[in-house]
């Protein structure tokens, strides 16, 4: 079991949101298939119907997506949230809203319904007026985190876009308004893909966020560059289908790892898979999850085990996390 | 070759307008398809729906619309020459048995997807379609095996429903000691492919029915087409009685574009809009 903000996780493997998250049915599926945390998609203000189709389309290297947030709306979800009143398996709900009242209304309500994490969704690419506005802005997200902070009583995770010009300093603005945790990355981009023998974008959205195995380094960056800028855990997202991905992304300074689009690539027994090829390599790399997390920080190439230089390259680190 | 990512872009090949209602739209591309798989038909500035292929060759395929909705009123207007973008094929499709026992039921354009499934069995099946009125029978003349048809008002076959041919011939075949169906198929509206599922278990002979729901990716991610626990583009849309059982949401719940469940009655008239 890991110990993940007081909470137990059976692993250290977490469903991505918008991935198959609206009903508990098949959140209770993603977990029993192998998954530690899984996160419902998220919930917003209103009831909201998401763009037309086309929605989500792979391009074999990834996906490109401007579903538009889809959304029952916090208040039309009493049968579901009563299902998962009954859950055996923790629970993160990301949530969204277009102006830092509406994240504070729907997060009032939604810690009342006892999810085990809140993650606010400060990263949609996909909405003319929610999400990505606040996470670019880092006087926007210290505003919008403070005021959810204020009104739940589980711990906040703060969901980051990789478009941020410098993540790093996002991040730290979340953790000085009282952020938990961090996850990152949201999809990349937004990108775009035109039919040349119409003329016309393919996404009805026209743009769309970008996932998968082309985003990856893209998120080992930015969860490197959150790791140096934070003290508090980060949940490292985007472009991981295998157990060694899920190493690199530990390496980076992730303390849990999400997966999404994996799950076109490999199927919902994704999180066994990874799980057991992680596993694996620690095993034969005699070492553990807890000592691969930021590793890539130390010195490179570094080869002393002696504790007092090692401890001099650490503190000359702008910051060092805590595992 | 049409394939699972990226649209391609296809013009219509040929059109069949088979009575008001119905209207098939061929392509001559080459698809690897399993009878019960599905395509997402992208007509650019409209929308992406999933149909299944009703017709199937080396080099050509066919899907029928039949025209309810915006999107399905538009695609019956395409005509030979008209561009839309295809990906796919999605979805199990069923699973074919070898024996001459098998039971096939249609129930109004859920004849489109059995459609390649009945040419691929033994034409010793049983074989019922059922539909509103005569009018509304879908390719008519377009079988070698023997089909027993119902509709509602009487106007061809027998009046009333696919379920009383159907249990008829199973009652037949137990007081006559003949081998009982080892496969029931269906498709159809899904308060028939319930009580056709239903009345299978009561006679426990497995069955497999094709389900819909709303659907955005195709390739289960998004969600959007869960049904209980099950994600109808690619654990279905064909599913087998013991799934079934276990599917609590079948004939019962379905979610709207919002990803609301409602009850399936409300979610059928959105969709028919």
């Amino acid at each position: 079991m890991i110990s993940f903000l007081g909470k137990q996780l059976k692993n250290p493997l977490v469903l991505a949101s918008g991935i198959l998250g609206n009903s508990c049915d098949i959140l209770t599926r993603v977990h029993d298939a192998g998954c530690g945390l899984v996160t419902m998609k998220s919930i917003g203000p209103a009831p909201r119907d998401g763009h037309k189709n086309p929605t989500v389309i792979d391009l074999g290297y990834g996906m490109i997506n401007a579903v538009g947030l889809p959304s029952p709306g916090y208040a039309h979800m009493d049968a579901e949230w009563q299902a998962l009143e009954d859950r055996d398996f923790p629970l993160n709900a990301s949530i969204y809203g277009g102006s830092v009242e509406e994240f504070s209304r729907v997060a009032r309500f939604v810690s009342a319904r006892h999810p085990d994490f809140i993650e606010i969704n400060i990263s949609c690419p996909n909405s003319d007026c929610h999400g990505m506005l606040f996470g670019v802005d880092e006087k926007a997200a210290h505003a919008v985190t403070a005021a959810v902070k204020k009104v739940i009583e589980v711990p906040l995770i703060a969901k980051l876009t990789p478009a941020a010009p410098d993540i790093g300093r996002i991040a730290r603005a979340c953790e000085d308004a009282g952020a938990d945790a961090i996850c990152a990355v949201n999809t990349a981009g937004p990108g775009m893909v035109i039919d040349i023998e119409t003329k016309m974008p393919v996404l009805a959205f026209k743009k769309g966020g970008l996932s998968g195995p082309m985003i990856k380094p893209i998120a080992i960056r930015c969860v490197y560059d959150i790791f140096r800028a934070v003290s508090i855990p980060i949940i490292g997202v985007g472009g991981i289908t295998t157990g060694e991905d899920a190493v690199e992304m530990f390496m980076a300074g992730a303390t849990l790892v999400g997966m999404g689009s994996a799950v076109r690539y490999r199927g919902i027994q994704v999180f066994d898979l990874v799980n057991r090829e992680l596993n694996n390599w620690l095993a034969a790399h005699e070492t553990t999850r807890e000592a691969v997390i930021g590793a890539a920080h130390h010195p490179a190439g570094r080869t002393t085990h002696d504790p007092v230089s090692i401890a001099k390259d650490l503190s000359s680190q702008y910051r060092k996390n805590t595992p | 070759m049409i394939f699972d990512q990226k649209p391609v872009m296809a013009r219509v090949a040929g059109k069949t307008m088979h009575n008001p209602y119905f209207t098939t739209l061929f392509f001559d591309f080459a698809i690897n398809f399993h009878p019960g798989q599905f395509i997402m038909v992208w007509i650019p500035g409209v929308d992406e729906k999933p149909y299944t292929i009703s017709f199937h060759e080396k080099d050509r395929f066919g899907i029928t619309i039949e025209a309810k909705g915006i999107f399905s009123r538009r695609a019956a207007t395409l005509t030979p020459g008209d561009m839309v973008g295809i990906r796919g094929p999605f979805g199990n499709g069923f699973d074919i048995i070898a024996s001459p026992h098998a039971a096939v039921v249609a129930g109004g354009c859920g004849m489109a997807p059995l459609a390649p499934l009945v040419e691929r069995l033994d034409p010793n099946l049983f074989f019922v379609h059922g539909a509103r009125t005569k009018d509304f029978i879908l390719y008519p003349r377009r079988f070698a095996a023997k089909r027993h048809f119902t509709t509602d008002d009487g106007s061809l076959g027998h009046r009333g429903f696919v379920t009383d041919l159907l249990a008829a011939e199973i009652k037949r075949r137990m007081d006559q000691a003949q081998p009982q169906f080892d496969m029931v198929y269906a498709c159809g509206p899904e308060v028939m492919m319930h009580a056709v599922f239903t009345l299978c278990e009561v006679n426990g002979i497995p069955c497999q029915v094709s389900l819909e729901r709303y659907m955005r990716c195709g390739f289960g991610v998004c969600g959007a087409c869960v049904c209980s626990d099950r994600v109808v583009c690619t654990d279905g849309p064909v599913f087998h009685s013991d799934q079934l059982q276990k599917m609590t949401d079948f004939n019962r719940t379905a979610l709207l574009k919002s990803g609301q469940p409602v009850a399936l009655s409300e979610y059928v008239s959105w969709r028919c809009q």
